[in-house]
Formats: structure tokens, C-alpha cells, sequence
């Protein structure tokens, strides 16, 4: 792992507060290390601007492995930027050249209003999990055992798969609809799929649904950019599941 | 000295938590909307606790510092959660998850809470499955298993390497459940920056709002705080860049005493530093320690040639491997307790024998090629081949190592841009877990009445070293089983008290207290960042304060911490204003507490005249460079008083620790 140093360019958004109008602001950062990734990049660009008495950029992150899904930068068009199957904080600089120019955006869509800088505000899904996003099950510790209801491991699998969804955002911020579908069809899809989630599954995916929608988030056309983007890899199969859990809930509904 | 009561029940240890909450006082339905409820943290403690307290009907507000609480620190937990379940039929049980904690603890821990964990273990799992939690299955539909270090049990359960994502997101959904019902308020992008006390009583706090910069106060009937750790201190650690000491260290100095503060984790299996601009570590799961081996070479001349990339590792003759911890502990072999791997890491690096290229030649190999050879002639022999060719059985073991470990493996090589099935994994330990927090009696109530602390934020149950998988299961325990019961017996007293004012002198000074010090920051005009000062703390706590101690390098650090506190105030530069986002200003807020935490840690560590769990002093080590433990003089769990910001002044006060259920010995793992 030996490492190289690059120099670089970049263009990022600076704005200072949800009302004020932004615009992109030109930076130059020499001597980064390619093993460094993308945010401790950031971090070497916000000590060069403090040590130069300049405000530093506002950006959003948190665990730096992957996980938390605080990251949310736009980079060179992409969200997480040129890489698949990551986060920003798994970006590392060794992606990109030397001389080369970067341009580093907010998440953009309408649901997502920026709060500073590259931060944005994405309680919209905190909404929509609050909707319905859960079993209406108490704390007792008293539930029945663990095992009492044998769940096919391949249910269990697909489940897993679905709850792997970190709530970035990426999905959104790269539709072209601003559609929030792969995230809510993601959970949808999670509780549809284990029999836990079966009893109040109607009622949850309509809630769901009406509180994306009461969002202002955009529908799906099934152009797949959101599959691609998405840093777990989380499948437009469940956005078909939704629509099917869906469309059967609205016709069945009894309220 | 010894005012501590850690309030333990009486009778048979089987029976004291079920007793004890047969005896606590409730509060009744139609009253519990008249009292309110502090939550600050939402992870695995903090959610559960918020949901569970908002089921029960009390007014409950919650706050995290992030922009959801989705994405507290919790969630990073990759390997699993415990529990006494013996699904596998292993032997195992409630006493043999609590004696082993005890043991894994090194005999820090205090019997009476462990055993209570190990006991609601099970309602654990139970209640996460009903959740909706989609734990790892086999092929009848069971919940699967797997081993941690420090046992020899299998009963860890888990959701591939993501455990701690999907117990979070699971407390998460049932916190959210409660925040739209309205009876959980949720203030996100909210900092706590100070606790305010009434008549000796825990009745507030002081919030920053992270987004406008506005001092807000809050008040309410109790306060819970499940904050997390205080790794951070060391700069460089596992933990999340926003996990921070200064919820529990402003209690701390409003009166709650700070226990074991010296006692660290430090994860024998993160990626090896890189770089002086790195931020953070990344741990790669113990879980990984199920299936690799940890080696070093042999020769001191072959792990020179590896670092002058020379050499690759898989140029090393197997008797050339150095597979040291079967070496010396062929009982657990790979699958020892943390402590115990990261010393014997350090052991054979310190020696010469690392493998990495970095400033320190700290690293050694965790290799699965042993794994994929067994496990893909398993697979072909499942599949009718008994006589498969050697490249079906490593794509087929490569192929059951993707299903195990795949995300991991996946994260591995974005980070290192290396291959881990094709090369052995560099690993070396890192920061990762704080045992020492707030000290807590039975109850969780820390010494201010009205001050609760759950999960990593508090000291009880884990000793002088954590069991992998164990975490996440006492954040939950406390938070869904714990915290419900004991936080309702003390505000049963205060259904007659009425909303707490929050214009009262004691949330004017506090509040003037908190805007005094953002001034004095955003006024100071220093010359240096904030980071210049958290990275020169971690240097300092991370050689001095770290896996190996000694009495003279524990004074030198007090000593140059007090000076770096004082270049800090000094010197420190923090850009823009209070009434915006400002991220300068939150590190600022928080290394200032951190500098006076790494002093106490420094101290509690000195005064311990022992080896125990994460604490090694190297004073203190037998001739085969094991902890030697002083039963006699440090059976105790220190509990600090702050008195000033001379850290000297900080008085002690011990709660002994008595062993009633478990013979106490000399840990072993040979």
C-alpha cells in the first residue's frame, strides 16, 4: 500500500443557510494522500481553510465505515460519487488523479432542503418510517420465544437484505423523479417479508405510501438509477413488492 | 470513604431482579402523562429506553446530536448479540453467560448486575424477532449462531456483519412508533451541554440546536443518559466521529462520580493506520476470528523483507507462521478475549515481527485460507463430490467465506485496496470500547438522584474488558428491560411535583454557564484548530494511556494533558458564530471535556497498581507476560468525585466487589 500524494481542484457548493442563495466556490488542495478517503480529504481542505481564517465546509457524516448513512455528497454527478457499492466515507482518493478537478453538491431534491453547505435536511424519511415503519409490538419481554415461528431462511435472507438500507438518501438524490420509492419499499418489503410483519402489513404500506407521497417525493418510472447508486445494493425488487403490497392493500382495504 | 451504596437486593442471585421488581414502586397509568422523561442518546440504549418509557405513557424527549436517530453509533456493531439461549445445545445457560462475562471482566464487574443481563438475554432475542429484526436463519427456519471470543459456547446471534444496524434500526422503529403516536418528542441535531440540578435532584438539561445555534432548556422528572462511550478521547478509534464524552462528563462534574474510567477496549482486529490526515479506524468483526488465523512470521528477517515489500505473505511457509495465539493459548487458540489478543499483537510488533509498512511496523496477518480449504471441501462433500480438484474446493470456499463475511471482506478491500481472499487481512488493535462511565448502583441511577445512565455511557457490567457481542445486549437490556422498571420506581415520588419551571437560578446559571464558554471559544482568536489539539491528546493517551501502562509514562501524561489543556484555551481557533451550523464549534465543545477525561483516565490508572482486562500495567505482569492481578488491594470498582478541573484534587471513592456466586481466579485461557 504505498502511497501517492495527487493534487487536486475542487468545485463545491457553498451556501449559507437554507434561505440564502448558494454557489459553487473554487478550492485548491495539494499533497493528498490516495490512501486517505474522500472525507478525510474534506477534513485536509477545512485545516487548510481554518488555517487560512476562511469558513470551513459544513458536510455530514458520522461512522466513516459505511453504515450510519450520514454522508450524503454528490460527486462528479454521482451520488457517493464514482464508485459503486459504497458510501461517500468509503470513497478514497486513489479513484482519482492527479490535476483532476472535483465537483462536490448537497443531495438536490425538493424533500431534502439544504440546511448549509453540503448538509441537507432528510427528517422527510424519519416521517415516513414514524408512519409505519415498525411491528406494533410493546417492551414487555414477554413476547413467545424466539423460535416458536421457523422463518424460511430464504424469506429471512430476502429481509435482510431489504433492512440492509442505510437511509442516506441516495436513491433520491440520484432519481430524476426525486422518488423516495427504493427507501420505503426497502422497509415495506422488510415486514412484508417475515410473518411478524404480516398483521399490520396493509395498513403500514398505505401509511407508508401517503406520508412519502405528503413529502413531495416523486414517483417511480423504472429507470433503475437508484438500484445502481444505492451504496447497500438494495434491489428494485422491492419496489415492485411495495406495489404489489400496495395495490392489494388498497383494493382490500376495509376502512 | 465509602459512601457508595450500590443498592444490590437481597436473596439468591437467581432471584434478585425478579424480587427487586416484585418490590419496586409503579406509577399509575393516569399519572405517568404528568411526568416528564429526559432520553439523551438514541442508540441501542437510548432508543430502546425512549420507546419503552413512551409506551408506558410517560412524556418523553429524546435527543440525539445526529441529523436522525437511525444513525447513532450502535449501528456500526457488526458481529452479534448474546444470548442464553443454548438453541445449539451447547451447554449452555443464564449462570454460564453470566460467569463468563464475570471471568471475561477479569473480576471487575459487579456479580449481582451481570447476572441480571445474562438473565434477560433471552427476552432479548424474543423481543427483537417480534420486532422484526431479521437475524441470520439456518435452512429449518431456526435462528443461527456463532461463536464469540472468551467462550466456548455458541450463543451469538447475528445479522451477517450488520448485528448492530439491524437491533438499531429495530429499537429505531419502535422509538418511531412512539414519536408518531406523540408521546415520544424527538429533538434531532440537538446537543446536551449541560445537566441542571434543583435541589440536589437531576431535573434538565441545557440543549445546543445543532442547525440555528440556539441554547434551549429543558426540564423534566428524570434524566436518562445513554451517551455512549468516550473512545474518542484517543482521536484515532473505532468510534463514530461524533461520539463524545461531554453528556457524562458534565454530570460527572455536576456531581455523578466517574467509574473505571481506565478501563479501555482496545480491538485486536481493526485496519492498521495509514496516514497522518486518517480520521478514523475501522474494526473488522471478531466474528472473524471464528474462521481466520492470526499469524506473524517466524522470522524476524522475513517480516522485514514483507514490510520492504519483498516478500508476500503467501511466499511463507507455513512453518515459517508464527500462529501465536494458538501458540500460547491452544485451548481458545484464535478466540480469545480482546485484551488478550491486542497485548499479544503488540507482544510480537514491539519484538520486530510486524508486517505493516507504516510508521510503527504495527500489523499482523489474519489469514483465511486455512478456512476456505476446509469449508469448500465441506461444501463439495455436501454436494456428492468426495474427490473435488483443488480450485472447486477454494471457489467453493470463497464462496461460503462471501456468504459469512461478505460485506466485511467488501469494506476490507475498499479501504485497503487488497483483496482479502487472495491475501491474508493486515489487522492490528484499535480503540474501540470504554467499560469505565458514570457510575451507577443497581438501578442505573448514578449518585444524583434523578440521573439515570444506560449502555456504554454507564461502568456496570463488563468489568475490566468487554466479551464480544455483548454490547449491544446490555444496551438493550438496560434500555428495554432496566431502565422501564427502576426510572418508574423513583419518579413514583414525583407524581405530586408538578412541571419542573425552567426559568428558575439554576437554569440560568447553567444556561449562562454553556453561552460563557461558546463565547469565550468563538472570541479566543487563537492560532491552531481544534483538531491540532484532539490529535495531540490522542498521541498523548494512546502511547501513555494505552494498551501497555507504566507509572512513570501515566505521570508524564497528566502532566503534558494539563499543559495541552492550557495551549487549548489559549491557543484554540474556532471559526463562524453560536447561531448557526457551526461543526468547528461542537469539536471544540467536546475536546474541551475530553481534556480533562484523558487526565482522570491517566490517574484511575495510575492508582490501580494492577493488571486487569484492558488494563495493563507493565509493572504488573507475570513471566510469560500475563496480567497479574491484585485481588487483595484493587477488588474495587473506583468511582471518582470531580472537585475542580485539577484533576489531583478528584477524589476516590471504592465500591468493593464481592464474589458470592463465582470462586474468583486467576483468568485463563491456556
Amino acid at each position: 500500500m504505498a502511497s501517492k500524494f495527487i493534487n487536486i481542484t475542487l468545485k463545491i457548493w457553498r451556501q449559507k443557510n437554507s434561505q440564502a442563495k448558494g454557489s459553487m466556490e473554487t478550492y485548491k488542495l495539494d499533497h493528498v494522500s490516495t490512501d486517505s478517503s474522500f472525507l478525510e480529504m474534506l477534513d485536509q481542505l477545512n485545516e487548510q481553510l481554518i488555517n487560512e481564517r476562511k469558513e470551513p465546509i459544513a458536510f455530514d457524516h458520522d461512522c466513516r465505515e459505511g453504515i450510519c448513512g450520514m454522508c450524503s455528497l454528490y460527486i462528479n454527478g454521482r451520488a457517493h460519487g464514482p464508485d459503486t457499492g459504497i458510501t461517500t466515507c468509503q470513497l478514497h482518493m486513489r479513484m482519482f488523479k492527479d490535476g483532476d478537478t472535483i465537483y462536490v453538491e448537497p443531495w438536490r431534491s425538493a424533500a431534502f432542503p439544504v440546511i448549509k453547505d453540503l448538509v441537507v435536511d432528510r427528517s422527510a424519511f424519519d416521517r415516513i418510517q414514524q408512519a409505519g415503519g415498525f411491528v406494533s409490538v410493546n417492551t414487555s419481554g414477554r413476547t413467545i420465544d424466539a423460535n416458536s415461528i421457523p422463518v424460511p431462511k430464504t424469506d429471512a435472507d430476502k429481509a435482510f437484505e431489504a433492512a440492509a438500507c442505510i437511509g442516506c438518501g441516495a436513491c433520491v438524490a440520484t432519481c430524476k423523479n426525486g422518488s423516495a420509492m427504493l427507501f420505503v419499499g426497502a422497509k415495506v418489503s422488510q415486514y412484508a417479508l417475515l410473518p411478524q410483519g404480516k398483521v399490520e402489513a396493509k395498513n403500514r404500506v398505505l401509511n407508508m405510501v401517503r406520508q412519502m407521497d405528503e413529502e413531495g417525493f416523486g414517483n417511480c418510472t423504472n429507470t433503475g438509477a437508484c438500484e445502481i447508486e444505492c451504496p447497500k445494493g438494495i434491489s428494485l425488487e422491492n419496489i415492485a413488492r411495495m406495489n404489489r403490497e400496495f395495490l392489494t392493500a388498497a383494493l382490500s382495504n376495509e376502512d | 470513604m465509602s459512601i457508595l451504596d450500590s443498592k444490590i437486593p437481597e436473596g439468591p442471585i437467581a432471584e434478585k431482579w425478579t424480587n427487586h421488581k416484585n418490590h419496586l414502586k409503579l406509577v399509575a397509568p393516569n399519572n405517568r402523562p404528568k411526568i416528564d422523561v429526559i432520553v439523551v442518546g438514541t442508540g441501542l440504549a437510548g432508543a430502546s429506553a425512549a420507546a419503552s418509557l413512551g409506551e408506558m405513557g410517560y412524556n418523553v424527549k429524546a435527543f440525539c446530536f445526529q441529523d436522525s436517530p437511525r444513525r447513532a453509533h450502535s449501528i456500526a456493531a457488526q458481529g452479534g448479540i448474546n444470548a442464553a439461549k443454548n438453541y445449539q445445545n451447547d451447554g449452555d445457560s443464564i449462570y454460564r453467560l453470566f460467569y463468563d462475562t464475570i471471568k471475561g471482566g477479569d473480576y471487575r464487574a459487579r456479580e449481582a448486575n451481570v447476572y441480571r443481563l445474562a438473565e434477560v438475554s433471552g427476552n432479548i432475542i424474543d423481543q427483537c424477532v417480534a420486532q422484526g429484526v431479521p437475524f441470520a436463519r439456518e435452512y429449518g427456519g431456526m435462528l443461527d449462531n456463532r461463536s464469540f471470543g472468551g467462550v466456548q459456547v455458541q450463543r451469538t446471534f447475528y445479522a451477517a456483519g450488520q448485528t448492530g444496524q439491524q437491533l438499531l434500526l429495530g429499537a429505531y422503529s419502535a422509538l418511531s412508533r412512539q414519536i408518531g403516536l406523540g408521546r415520544v418528542q424527538m429533538l434531532n441535531r440537538h446537543e446536551m451541554l449541560d445537566l441542571v440540578l434543583v435541589d440536589g435532584k437531576s431535573r434538565g438539561i441545557i440543549a445546543r440546536n445543532l442547525v440555528n445555534g440556539e441554547i434551549e432548556r429543558h426540564s423534566a422528572h428524570a434524566v436518562v443518559l445513554a451517551s455512549g462511550g468516550y473512545g474518542n478521547v484517543y482521536f484515532l478509534s473505532t468510534n463514530a466521529m461524533g461520539s463524545n464524552v461531554t453528556a457524562a462528563w458534565k454530570a460527572h462534574k455536576k456531581g455523578a462520580y466517574f467509574a473505571n474510567p481506565c478501563y479501555v477496549q482496545i480491538h485486536p482486529t481493526c485496519i492498521p493506520v495509514h496516514g497522518t490526515n486518517q480520521s478514523k479506524l475501522t474494526l473488522m468483526s471478531e466474528s472473524l476470528r471464528n474462521s481466520g488465523r492470526i499469524w506473524v512470521p517466524k522470522k524476524k528477517e522475513d517480516a522485514e523483507a514483507i514490510r520492504a515489500g519483498q516478500l508476500k505473505p503467501t511466499q511463507i511457509a507455513e512453518e515459517d507462521r508464527d500462529y501465536y495465539l494458538e501458540r500460547r493459548y491452544p485451548a481458545f487458540g484464535n478466540l480469545v478475549p480482546r485484551d488478550v489478543a491486542s497485548r499479544a499483537a503488540k507482544e510480537r510488533c514491539d519484538a520486530g515481527f510486524g508486517i505493516e509498512a507504516n510508521d510503527t511496523n504495527e500489523g499482523v496477518y489474519l489469514d483465511f485460507a486455512s478456512e476456505i480449504k476446509a469449508k469448500g471441501k465441506q461444501a463439495a462433500f455436501a454436494q456428492g463430490d468426495h474427490d473435488p480438484s483443488e480450485e472447486r474446493i477454494i471457489e467453493l470456499g470463497k464462496k461460503w467465506v462471501e456468504e459469512k463475511y461478505g460485506n466485511l471482506f467488501q469494506m476490507y478491500e475498499k479501504i485497503t485496496d487488497e483483496n482479502p481472499y487472495e491475501t491474508p487481512m493486515k489487522i492490528y488493535p484499535a480503540v474501540h470500547y470504554t467499560m469505565g462511565g458514570l457510575w451507577v448502583d443497581y438501578n442505573l441511577q448514578s449518585t444524583i438522584p434523578g440521573c439515570f445512565v444506560a449502555g456504554e455511557a454507564n461502568f456496570s457490567d463488563h468489568g475490566a474488558n468487554r466479551l464480544g457481542a455483548s454490547a449491544l445486549m446490555q444496551g438493550l437490556a438496560d434500555g428495554y428491560f432496566v431502565i422501564p422498571y427502576t426510572v418508574s420506581n423513583y419518579l413514583a415520588d414525583e407524581i405530586r411535583t408538578g412541571k419542573i419551571p425552567t426559568d428558575s437560578p439554576e437554569f440560568d446559571e447553567a444556561e449562562k454557564n454553556v453561552k460563557d464558554l461558546i463565547q469565550k471559544f468563538l472570541t479566543n482568536n487563537g492560532s491552531k484548530s481544534v483538531d491540532h489539539f484532539h490529535k495531540k491528546l490522542g498521541l498523548i493517551m494512546w502511547n501513555k494511556v494505552g494498551m501497555a501502562r507504566n507509572e512513570q509514562g501515566l505521570k508524564e501524561a497528566i502532566e503534558e494533558i494539563a499543559a495541552l489543556r492550557d495551549e487549548f484555551y489559549k491557543d484554540v481557533y474556532v471559526p463562524g458564530n453560536a447561531d448557526e451550523l457551526n461543526p468547528e464549534l461542537e469539536k471544540a465543545l467536546r475536546v474541551a471535556d475530553f481534556l480533562e477525561l484523558g487526565q482522570l483516565m491517566a490517574r484511575d490508572a495510575l492508582q490501580r497498581k494492577e493488571s486487569c482486562g484492558g488494563h495493563f500495567r507493565e509493572e504488573y505482569q507475570d513471566a510469560e507476560g500475563e496480567t497479574l492481578r491484585d485481588d487483595e488491594n484493587f477488588k474495587f470498582a473506583a468511582a471518582w468525585e470531580y472537585k475542580g478541573m485539577d484533576i489531583n484534587q478528584s477524589e476516590l471513592h471504592k465500591e468493593d466487589l464481592k464474589y458470592e456466586y463465582i470462586k474468583i481466579a486467576a483468568r485463563n485461557y491456556k
